[in-house]
């Protein structure tokens, strides 16, 4: 079933990583103990303006040659690490983390008028897809991403995550049903400036997925949740819609509804529906998508999954459950349970 | 003749203790069967077609039916058919003329896809309880919409949207023409669709002006023989189709019996009454995949752009790159037609033998159009075999946007599937031009058949689309992860892009 969490300061005040900890845990009862993980915004601002590339491999000496060929073929690698991590007796380490400091050479990518995030899109496309050993599982700026399998409060001493800072936080409690263990199946999904926590299942993923890959996105995770932000990415970025538009054509009012609005409304959602019916999302699902300057929580379009927010100060939280946020913040106010379907955004001060 | 005659195909036989000799399998009879002589009914078994209208006349249940009273050698490979159509041949010398869909046992595609079923990971949904959308709209869609916000944060749509025809269930009924079928049964197809909220084809034979009333739920058809075309008839529609092809004669026109070109038949279709009323192979104007496009743009001048155009093809080897040929001109939507629709009339070999199941032919075209990124831009409707419901499921998600129906429409009013249409001798009323036959067919009774039929399978539809927890058919749409094949081999299991059963 699955708990998430999130939180913005709109302010972009930031803050350590202890209290989502403590949140998720909170939640343990949607989860199972075998996969859990964390997101930070603003966590590298001695690299913000280079791509955090996040990668898991099987095993260094095998793989590593192949990605960094890639990366050298691309662009510039700034820096690189082993992703610092600790034991704890609850995570079995399977996997190597690994993140670069990226840079692409846009000259590389002619007659795109986003060459640089063409760039990113399509190594991390060319690497899950053909090397196997290696999975890129982050690839934005200025974003920290912490998953692994076990209990969120190991995942978190695992990596420490009250050592990094950010103004968004999100957090995901996973009770996996399709590939139990593996790293790579955790929460947050992300690419480049887009990350996803979900709880639920898309039951029209396969229309989704094969409209997604007719625009070149490959869903290379084996579940549901990358097609969310390969969704959001390509309506959002590339199509130029508004977040709160892009949630009206992948959860769009019923067409009972539509069809007593206003005139210019109607035609409004009438064409959104027309256009991106093959984008539209079924089946039981709250979830959260962050980007830079916001996050957008929203659930499937008859609410098959709970979603509730509060807010405190600058501060906006979506969770699975009021609990979780009053671990966060025991002084929240303005706790609301949003409508099905409908858009809870938080954005940064402009 | 050395040949001598065959043997009866039906035995027909009379329950002489039941029989009340009320004569009404003499009156219904269009074949001759049946005649009184004395105080008993006589039967001549030949003519029977098995139609089946003298049994469900009979009050007494007096008359029983079996086929194939006498039986050839068997033979696995010298079957009974293929015997009688050498002697056939061998005394005419002539092309076999055959109604109805594909008779020979392919197997069914269909019936070897399963649907799926949501548990407890995610909830079915009820649709006693919850609303279930199946509204579709058939025509063009732009790739991405653009806006703009004016001052008061208003938002104003700048992306054009072409008309679509909006559908309420994603089952039309397809083109059968008045000259194929009667006027009493175009009418109750058409009393029907208006009811229900969907469309029917007028077939290649011009509009009745009986059916005028019925114009906006109706899609006018050009085909190769242009019969019944102008500017009148283009203007009705609600939509205009090219028909290039059909699944149960892929690579030739139509052809419509001078026995069923009546009076008024010939008015509706511009053509002298009782000639055969054979369409071109190939439409004398289309040569090339750009003439298609000329023909589309001129029938869209001709309306003022204001009308949806579709192309109906058959479903052949390369139809994926015909359809997507199509989806590069004008035109809204393409109709495949799979090689088990059916005909008022086809030549026999090419019934049976040509062409490609729709359920390989959808699958291959809606994979070929999202290969090229085009798939949501134009509307697909797949047609040719469509019996239940799940068969309406099972084509949606290998990739249609809607379907067409045809033999189960004909069905509804009454049609027993005989496969007799050519001869004009219908004894329903169906698929015959003999007024007294069509005065059978009462349209008030036999349009509420079919608006209950397209009723109860939009019923069905909507309960498999809960089970599987998917509330808007836009997501059953292509979503061939919630099929599995059972018993299909490898290769066709890559064509519709499922898994097996287990996997």
């Amino acid at each position: 079933m699955c708990g998430i969490i999130s939180v913005i300061d709109r302010s972009r005040a930031m803050m350590d990583g202890s209290r989502i900890r403590e949140a998720l845990a909170m939640m343990n009862e949607r989860g199972s103990g075998e996969g859990a993980g964390y997101v930070a915004y603003g966590a590298f601002p001695d690299f913000k303006d280079y791509y955090a590339i996040h990668v898991f491999y099987d095993n260094i000496h095998e793989t590593k040659d192949d990605v960094d060929a890639i990366l050298k073929k691309w662009g510039h690698i700034e820096h690189e690490e082993e992703i610092p991590t600790f034991d704890v007796p609850g995570i079995k380490r399977i996997h190597t983390p690994w993140r670069y400091f990226f840079k692409p050479d846009t000259s590389l990518m002619l007659r795109s008028p986003t060459p640089d995030e063409d760039i990113i899109t399509y190594i991390v496309m060319k690497v899950n897809e053909s090397i196997k050993g290696a999975l890129i599982y982050s690839s934005g700026k200025n974003i920290a991403l912490f998953k692994a399998s076990g209990w969120p409060e190991d995942v978190a001493d695992f990596y420490r995550i009250q050592d990094y800072n950010g103004y968004i936080w999100l957090g995901h409690n996973r009770y996996p049903t399709n590939t139990p263990g593996w790293w790579g199946g955790a929460h947050p999904f992300n690419l480049l400036d887009w990350s996803v926590v979900h709880n639920g299942e898309i039951t029209s993923y396969g229309t989704n997925r094969r409209y997604i890959e007719s625009y070149g996105y490959q869903c290379s995770m084996f579940t549901d949740t990358e097609v969310v932000a390969y969704l959001f990415d390509l309506l959002v970025r590339r199509h130029g819609l508004k977040d709160d538009i892009a949630v009206k054509a992948l959860a769009p009012p019923f067409w009972e509804a539509i069809d007593s609005m206003p005139s210019r409304e109607r035609e409004f959602a009438t064409a959104i529906r027309l256009t991106y019916g093959p984008a539209l999302m079924n089946g039981p699902f709250a979830i959260v998508v962050a980007r830079e300057d916001s996050i957008v929580g929203f659930t499937d379009r008859i609410k098959l999954r709970p979603l509730v927010t509060g807010e405190y100060g600058d501060r906006i939280y979506i969770s699975s459950e009021e609990a979780a946020i009053r671990v966060m913040e025991p002084c929240v106010e303005n706790i609301r349970m949003p409508k099905a379907g409908e858009p809870v955004i938080g954005r940064v001060y402009s | 003749m050395s040949i001598g005659s065959v043997p009866v195909r039906y035995k027909v036989e009379i329950d002489h203790d039941r029989c009340m000799l009320c004569e009404r399998c003499v009156e219904n009879c269009s074949y001759g069967v049946f005649r009184k002589s004395g105080n008993v009914i006589k039967v001549s078994p030949k003519q029977c077609v098995a139609c089946h209208r003298c049994i469900a006349m009979c009050p007494r249940d007096a008359i029983s039916l079996s086929a194939r009273p006498i039986d050839y050698r068997p033979h696995p490979i010298w079957t009974d058919e293929v015997r009688e159509s050498i002697y056939n041949q061998a005394k005419t010398g002539k092309i076999i003329l055959a109604g109805m869909g594909n008779a020979l046992p392919y197997p069914v595609i269909f019936d070897r896809l399963v649907l799926d079923a949501c548990q407890v990971t995610n909830p079915s949904i009820d649709p006693l309880r919850e609303p279930m959308e199946l509204r579709t709209y058939i025509g063009k869609k732009p790739a991405k919409i653009e806006y703009k916000e004016n001052e008061s944060h208003e938002i104003e749509l700048t992306t054009k949207i072409t008309k679509n025809l909006q559908i309420e269930t994603p089952i039309m009924i397809g083109h059968m023409s008045y000259g194929a079928i009667s006027l009493n049964a175009q009418l109750s197809l058409a009393k029907a669709v208006s009811e229900v909220g969907t469309f029917m084809g007028t077939g290649e034979g011009g509009l009745h002006e009986a059916l005028h009333p019925y114009q906006d739920h109706m899609i006018v058809q050009v085909a190769s023989g242009r019969f019944g075309v102008d500017i009148d008839y283009l203007e009705r529609g609600a939509a205009i189709e090219i028909k290039i092809g059909q699944g149960a004669k892929p690579g030739i026109g139509g052809h419509l019996p001078g026995e069923k070109v009546c009076y008024d038949v010939s008015c509706t279709r511009m053509i002298p009454e009782g000639s055969d009323a054979i369409s071109p192979a190939p439409h004398h104007d289309i040569y090339s995949i750009e003439d298609l496009k000329q023909l589309v743009r001129g029938l869209k001048e001709a309306t003022e752009w204001k009308k949806p155009v579709f192309v109906k093809i058959a479903a052949v080897h390369n139809s994926a790159a015909i359809a997507a040929g199509i989806a590069r001109s004008s035109a809204d939507a393409v109709v495949i037609d799979g090689f088990r629709g059916g005909t008022g009339a086809a030549p026999k070999v090419f019934r049976d033998h040509v062409g490609i199941p729709i359920e390989a032919a959808i699958a291959s075209v809606d994979a070929k159009l999202r290969q090229q990124g085009i798939r949501n831009e134009i509307s697909l409707i797949a047609s040719g075999g469509i019996r239940e419901s799940a068969d309406v499921a099972k084509a949606i998600m290998l990739g249609a946007d809607a379907v067409y129906i045809g033999t189960a429409a004909l069905v509804a009013l009454g049609c027993r599937v005989c496969g007799t249409c050519y001869r004009n001798l219908c004894p329903w009323g169906i698929a015959t031009q003999r007024q007294d036959l069509v005065d059978r067919l009462d349209v008030e009774n036999s349009s509420r058949q079919v608006s209950n039929l397209l009723n109860a399978w939009t019923l069905e539809l909507a309960e498999l689309m809960g089970a599987a927890g998917i509330n808007s058919i836009e997501s059953l749409r292509g979503n061939r992860d919630r099929l599995r094949s059972y018993m299909l081999d490898e290769s066709l299991m890559q064509v519709l892009d499922v898994k097996s059963v287990g996997a």
